[in-house]
């Protein structure tokens, strides 16, 4: 398990000083993960070397948003005052997002491929 | 006595114990409106305004909690790796799926915010609110938007997709497990990932990888679409 973690905070690192050197608004974690895939796809990291730790963290990827959630306390004046417009956007705009990823995924996604 | 309940090892410890009951109660009832970051943040909110407790005193424990999300994103990597064959076999649908997405997210919650007569602050930090929390914030501060509430509209747009997500994209047609993964980790990052990876491996793996790469499209995207369309929001 410790091994494991060492593997993920060592791509997480590699992944922060990637985007700090190429001055790229995209967060460490993110380059991480582009980094660890490669690695594990050109078998510079076994999968068992990370799997464990890997697992425990994504299985409970949902706890993580929970205290910045809670931050909303923060901001119910501002929702109550622009409350129509927040809620409208929100809610609409991440309809719209579903529908047309969705949809161009479902268009575009070759017959034999993933289903 | 206070000060007891104002520690950041109490907080942690609520927010673990509060997690696993909204986890339990969801295991048992599988009602989409059950979902556990939504139940946890809603009794914690409460938990804030019965007790009086500050958000910045129960935050300095919830930053430990929250912290792990950059390691949970890296590890990401592993569902993904176990499914790259039907990455592989499907670059240009993912890539066009993603391009699409990241661009109406802008514009629609831009868009839209700007027409039903939103500050130009909100609009502004609306206007990320499908990218992952780091990246929204940091888009949300390069444009001039507000960090802290671009943070809160990310978390509550990742809970609506993962509660309402697989409900209307049944309703939308999609019917292939690619297209539902990359859908709810294109509208709804991590939190519609935890929902995608509850119906299966695939999901899982497309979602965070939808994550990941509307992550980078928004971030390239979201000040290119803003500049464009600069006219329209400042005479919000």
């Amino acid at each position: 398990m410790a091994g494991s973690l060492f593997v993920i905070f060592l791509f997480l690192f590699l992944g922060e000083a990637v985007a700090r050197g190429l001055g790229v608004p995209v967060p460490g974690s993110v380059i991480g993960m582009i980094l660890l895939t490669l690695a594990l796809g050109l078998k510079a990291v076994r999968l068992e070397q990370v799997k464990p730790c890997a697992d425990l963290l994504t299985k409970n990827l949902g706890l993580f948003f929970v205290p910045p959630g809670v931050g909303l306390i923060l901001y119910f004046d501002l929702l109550r005052a622009e409350f129509l417009a927040i809620a409208g956007a929100t809610v609409l705009s991440t309809l719209l997002v579903l529908a047309v990823t969705g949809r161009v995924a479902e268009f575009l996604e070759r017959r034999g491929g993933a289903s | 006595m206070s000060s007891l309940f104002e520690s950041p090892v109490f907080s942690i410890a609520l927010t673990l114990g509060v997690y696993q009951l909204a986890t339990r109660a969801y295991a048992r009832w599988r009602h989409a409106f059950l979902n556990s970051v939504l139940l946890s943040i809603a009794a914690l909110i409460l938990f804030l305004l019965a007790t009086g407790i500050e958000y910045e005193t129960y935050f300095a424990g919830g930053r430990i909690i929250s912290f792990f999300l950059g390691p949970a994103v890296v590890a990401l990597a592993v569902p993904l790796y176990e499914r790259l064959g039907d990455v592989r076999r499907n670059v240009r649908a993912i890539a066009a799926a993603i391009l699409a997405g990241g661009a109406t997210g802008v514009l629609s919650a831009a868009g839209i915010a700007a027409l039903l007569g939103a500050s130009r602050a909100v609009v502004l930090s609306l206007a990320p609110k499908s990218a992952t929390t780091p990246i929204a914030m940091g888009i949300a501060e390069e444009l001039g938007g507000i960090p802290a509430l671009t943070a809160a509209i990310v978390i509550a747009t990742g809970v609506l997709g993962a509660v309402i997500g697989p409900w209307f994209l049944r309703l939308a047609g999609v019917r292939s497990r690619l297209a539902f993964g990359l859908a709810l980790g294109a509208a709804a990052h991590g939190i519609g990932t935890a929902r995608a990876a509850e119906e299966g491996t695939l999901e899982e793996a497309m979602s965070g990888l939808a994550l990941c790469l509307n992550g980078i499209a928004t971030a390239v995207l979201a000040p290119l679409l803003l500049h464009a369309f600069d006219p329209l929001i400042a005479a919000s």
